[in-house]
């Protein structure tokens, strides 16, 4: 029971004190699980990011399950995820329903609107990082165009275009070691 | 049954959006076209807030699109429906493939997967890009000069070297500030 909370209470810190999750959360998980707590060593937090980012889910959610699981099996890995999305339910229930009462006022609509536009640059950031690392080759940089072009022209559901993506993978894969053997 | 229709929802964003938070987007993308649950500018102020507040972006996105589509147990409902199918997958891996990661098919697959979804973001955000940069008026596209000016100058900033460590907070507050200031 003591664990539980230990869990839950040491993922709602993450959860508060980081803002843009995934990597921006490294430092603190960091801090708070492997320093403070020793749940996990420098090694093992790096291999459990690795499997949160070959994984579906968020990243820093699917890290808190893992060692909430490590440390206290199931109910561990509910608790701990409990305890990382806990803040961010909370704060973006109060936000939303706050805002919904100013969305007249014309100061928060052109701080709104300039936000935006910082998002957006922020984005395209992302995205030139995102195809950096993900196209390292011919394949990649084919499976990129198909999947820009799809979604913008056909309606094809992106769910379908994931799954073909992994499929193409593992298929070129298998190929190139077949021509190797 | 706007709630079972959530869940069902969200839990196929939470199995499919491989890779952070930002992997969400082009799925939220996809709910506009399919319900009136909310529209593209709603969209792109959810993912505005969700950067500027504390916790997981994909987290933050999810809670907050559950609330404009069905109030607080709409938010609690969507937030449930995304992070079930990872806990689920985290628990079993956890419990039977310790090298999860270093599989010669996951990481084939891997292979696929990161370009496309590097597409299918590119493609979101182009589409957010487009209703924040320019107004279209039946038919008619109307560029906003000022924030275009704002966007590349914040973008020029963030390829500059010792700039570029700044926490996107930061930028989050310049943006608001220039928002305010130069009524964009």
């Amino acid at each position: 029971m003591k664990k539980l909370w230990e869990l839950y209470s040491t993922f709602f810190r993450v959860g508060v004190l980081t803002f843009g999750g995934g990597m921006a959360m490294l430092p603190m998980l960091k801090r708070e699980v492997v320093v403070k707590k020793k749940w996990a060593t420098d090694e093992e937090l790096l291999d459990i990011y690795a499997i949160g980012q070959c994984t579906p889910g968020i990243i820093a959610v699917n890290t808190s399950t893992y060692i909430g699981y490590q440390q206290a099996g199931v109910w561990g890995a509910v608790f701990g995820t409990l305890g990382m999305v806990s803040p961010s339910v909370i704060i973006i229930c109060l936000i939303a329903s706050i805002l919904t009462q100013f969305m007249d006022n014309p100061m928060v609509l052109h701080a709104l609107a300039g936000i935006r536009i910082a998002v957006c640059a922020l984005m395209i950031n992302t995205v030139i990082s995102l195809a950096r690392t993900g196209i390292r080759d011919k394949v990649g940089l084919l499976l990129f165009l198909a999947g820009f072009l799809l979604a913008t022209f056909s309606p094809v559901p992106t769910i379908i275009l994931v799954i073909c993506a992994a499929g193409t993978g593992i298929f070129v894969n298998i190929m190139k070691e077949k021509k190797r053997a | 049954m706007i709630y079972l229709t959530l869940f069902i929802e969200f839990f196929k964003i939470g199995l499919f959006s491989i890779g952070g938070g930002m992997a969400t987007i082009p799925f939220l993308m996809e709910l506009t076209t399919k319900y009136t649950w909310f529209t593209t500018t709603e969209l792109a102020n959810m993912i505005a807030i969700s950067e500027s507040t504390p916790g997981p972006i994909g987290i933050n996105m999810a809670t907050y699109a559950g609330f404009h589509a069905g109030s607080i147990p709409g938010a609690l409902i969507a937030t449930f429906g995304l992070v079930c199918p990872a806990l689920i997958i985290i628990i079993l891996i956890a419990k039977f493939m310790s090298n999860f990661s270093d599989n010669k098919y996951v990481k084939s697959a891997f292979y696929g997967i990161r370009p496309m979804i590097a597409a299918l973001i590119g493609y979101a955000v182009w589409q957010i890009v487009v209703i924040t940069f320019a107004d279209t008026n039946q038919g008619v596209i109307t560029l906003k000069y000022s924030a275009i000016l704002l966007g590349v100058i914040i973008f020029i900033l963030l390829q500059i070297k010792p700039l570029k460590n700044i926490h996107p907070l930061i930028w989050i507050i310049v943006g608001a500030v220039a928002g305010g200031v130069f009524r964009v």
